[in-house]
């Protein structure tokens, strides 16, 4: 270690894989894997989360997590964000649809309102 | 991609209670899912919360399981890291809330008044790993003085904080530094004192096992403030898991040039090496713990010359705990303000206290200098269990002395304690029960203390034996009044006379105990009566012939045959065979047996 650049990059580097542990997440994304979500593809959602999340340095101030059954099988995968008080919940999510999520929601905070379980009842 | 870290105990507790085995299984059995790409296992330091091991946290949830066994695995891989569905029944719960369950650690009774300085990353980081400690702002804290600050500086910073000797005197950590930078020499030493020897306190094995990096950047520091360029970490060979992880951290830290020549360029050279102790108690005493470390037989040599002067091989050293080492860097990160925000007037930061003896919550917690016994007690360690009274606390092991129940109130902090006449000690503390005889008590810690004298001057060698005689005598019926002034009087010459800390302060359990329940030194000696029903010598045990069935059920279980009587009718005990074991109060059904 001959300089404090190099701690940094280590710093920097190893920081985006602990702070999962903090609960300092503001948004939180979660996926419900019980059978039937796992069954219409619920788990390489998740994974496309897990990994949109970090590409985009949000670990940390989002949280990606699965929960059971959520009750609405037919819109498997579904997918709730919760940030605050608000919870919007996507369904019928694939990894094409996760990275628009990402982008549009997660980043910037504007909700995609056509993969919305409001748009699918319509 | 991992989505899902579990981090599951890794401490001697837990260890003990087979964590590593689960933790084996539990990477098995993601494996045999084919989660290995998206769950990790780490394990950790210590939780604190020891009874409840083993424990584990799955984050980024924070769900936390306490009691869980290899059996449990299965399912919580199954159940949660795969569907998503918590384990219900594993869940941690607090005992007095059945309504809101506690999902995450930060929610327990047991966590909630806590503030982690020195266990900040315990239970959060893998301790084999450099990089999570790094990714924990660790070794920021060296490359900041070593950038940015003259040693002066450094030692003005660690004075400003108002930081005092965590291992129990108290000592002003800065004042000790500034008082060794000073002296010119060519070589001086960092020692960092990890022979923990009260026993039930067990925070330095803790910081050493879940965070070994932090003592290995404070005492660079240290090197650095007082311009010394090697440094000895003493730690007892019983610590193995302390001492396996913190080699590690050596190596790592050498492998990154945390430590060696030049480091983060500035030309600053320190290294360290591990000393292993037998296990003396005395070895706890910082002279003859570097009596020790240059290789001879650990005992105490009279001050001054301090070690600030004259310490290891001669030469100036500074000699600081473990959890005062584990406070350093946070101190330099946050600021000295940021620490002396926290604790009492006197007494600044947090300690850690080793909550054990009849406690719901054993285990370790850290919490801000000031905070009552009470709420230490009552709020964070759950109570008494069984329904039994608190009597006393005992703080500062042998060394220390004991709370009574009338002072609950009292704010922990160092001051307080000494006019108690007690001390703070390295934080081990010792809840007792109404079941606890306190000239017992006294007896058990000089029983521990006559063992571990280490011989060198009379006071303590002699000394401590005849206090020992007394208490013998007068738990075993045969005290007199006269006994209890001779006590008093012995204690108060041992105190005077001894060459260290240990003899000065051997007679502490006595002396406490004799000013808080002098009555009880008295029922013994007047009445010939143990009130809590624990010296044996004073007991009787008794069958009440209108309880008693005649069921036999004593009479078969007395190791002895002290007990008589045929069957549905009322049994006798012989006294002068009984050995009042208490097999036959144990086996009773009828409650029967009574000692008095």
């Amino acid at each position: 270690m001959k300089s404090l650049a190099e701690l940094a990059a280590i710093r920097e580097k190893m920081q985006s894989k602990v702070n999962i542990r903090e609960n300092g997440a503001t948004m939180k994304v979660v996926v419900g894997m019980a059978t039937c979500g796992i069954s219409a593809g619920a788990r390489p959602v998740l994974n496309a989360f897990v990994e949109g999340v970090a590409n985009a340095g949000l670990t940390g101030k989002v949280s990606v997590s699965q929960t059971g059954c959520i009750g609405i099988c037919q819109y498997e995968p579904v997918v709730e964000v919760f940030s605050g008080e608000e919870k919007v919940t996507y369904v019928n999510m694939t990894t094409e649809k996760v990275a628009k999520v990402i982008e549009d929601h997660i980043k910037n905070g504007k909700v995609v309102t056509e993969y919305t379980i409001g748009a699918a009842t319509k | 991609m991992i989505r899902t870290h579990v981090l599951i105990c890794g401490g001697t507790g837990c260890t003990s209670s087979g964590s590593m085995k689960i933790g084996d299984k539990l990477e098995q059995e993601i494996a045999a899912k084919g989660l290995q790409d998206e769950v990790k296992v780490v394990r950790t330091g210590c939780f604190g919360l020891c009874a409840l091991g083993p424990v584990m946290i799955v984050y980024p949830e924070g769900t936390f399981y306490s009691m869980v066994t290899i059996d449990d695995v299965e399912e919580i891989v199954e159940e949660h890291l795969l569907k998503g569905r918590p384990v219900d029944r594993l869940v941690h719960k607090d005992v007095d809330e059945d309504v809101i369950k506690a999902k995450s650690l930060e929610e327990t009774n047991f966590y909630k008044k806590q503030i982690r300085v020195a266990l900040r990353n315990c239970g959060v980081i893998d301790p084999e790993q450099i990089d999570e400690y790094i990714a924990m702002d660790g070794y920021a804290a060296l490359g900041k003085v070593l950038t940015e600050y003259t040693p002066e500086q450094v030692i003005q910073v660690v004075l400003d904080s108002g930081l005092r000797g965590r291992g129990g005197g108290g000592f002003p950590t800065g004042r000790k530094w500034a008082l060794t930078a000073p002296n010119k020499a060519p070589q001086k030493y960092v020692v960092c004192n990890a022979d923990e020897g009260d026993p039930g306190a067990f925070m330095d094995r803790s910081v050493l096992e879940g965070d070994p990096h932090s003592i290995i950047e404070a005492m660079a520091i240290c090197g650095y403030a007082v311009g010394a360029s090697m440094g000895y970490v003493y730690v007892r060979a019983e610590y193995p898991i302390a001492v396996k992880r913190l080699q590690i951290a050596i190596d790592q830290a050498r492998e990154y040039g945390l430590l060696g020549k030049d480091i983060f360029g500035t030309g600053f050279d320190f290294d360290m090496e591990i000393r292993l102790g037998a296990g003396a108690f005395v070895c706890g005493e910082e002279t003859a713990l570097m009596t020790s470390i240059e290789g001879n037989r650990g005992e105490p040599r009279p001050r001054p010359p301090y070690p600030a002067v004259k310490g290891l091989f001669g030469c100036p050293t500074v000699e600081n705990n473990v959890e005062t080492f584990a406070n350093i860097p946070q101190i330099i990160l946050k600021g000295p303000e940021w620490f002396a925000s926290m604790g009492t007037e006197k007494s600044k930061g947090t300690k850690v206290f080793a909550l054990g003896g009849k406690i719901v919550n054993t285990g370790l917690v850290e919490i801000p200098m000031g905070t009552t016994l009470r709420e230490i007690i009552e709020e964070i360690g759950g109570g008494v269990p069984n329904g039994k009274k608190f009597k006393a606390a005992q703080t500062g092991g042998p060394s220390g002395g004991c709370i009574p129940a009338s002072l609950i109130d009292t704010e922990v902090d160092y001051d307080n304690l000494v006019a108690m006449g007690c001390m703070m000690g390295s934080g081990g503390l010792i809840v007792m029960d109404e079941d606890t005889c306190m000239v017992d008590m006294a007896k058990f810690f000089l029983d521990f203390t006559v063992e571990e004298s280490c011989g060198k001057c009379t006071p303590c060698r002699v000394g401590t034996r005849r206090l020992l005689e007394i208490l013998d005598k007068i738990t075993s019926g045969n005290g007199t009044l006269e006994d209890i002034d001779k006590l008093e009087e012995l204690c108060n010459y041992i105190k005077a006379n001894s060459l260290c800390g240990l003899g000065q302060t051997a007679p502490n359990p006595v002396l406490s105990t004799l000013k808080f329940f002098r009555d009880e030194y008295i029922a013994h000696v007047v009445d010939k009566r143990c009130p809590a029903g624990v010296c044996k010598d004073l007991l009787t045990f008794y069958i009440e012939p209108e309880k008693c069935k005649g069921c036999t059920k004593c009479m078969r279980n007395c190791p002895v045959n002290a007990i008589s009587g045929s069957v549905k009718v009322p049994h006798v005990i012989d006294p002068a065979k009984c050995i009042k074991c208490g097999a036959c109060i144990d086996n009773c059904a009828f409650k029967a047996i009574i000692k008095k």
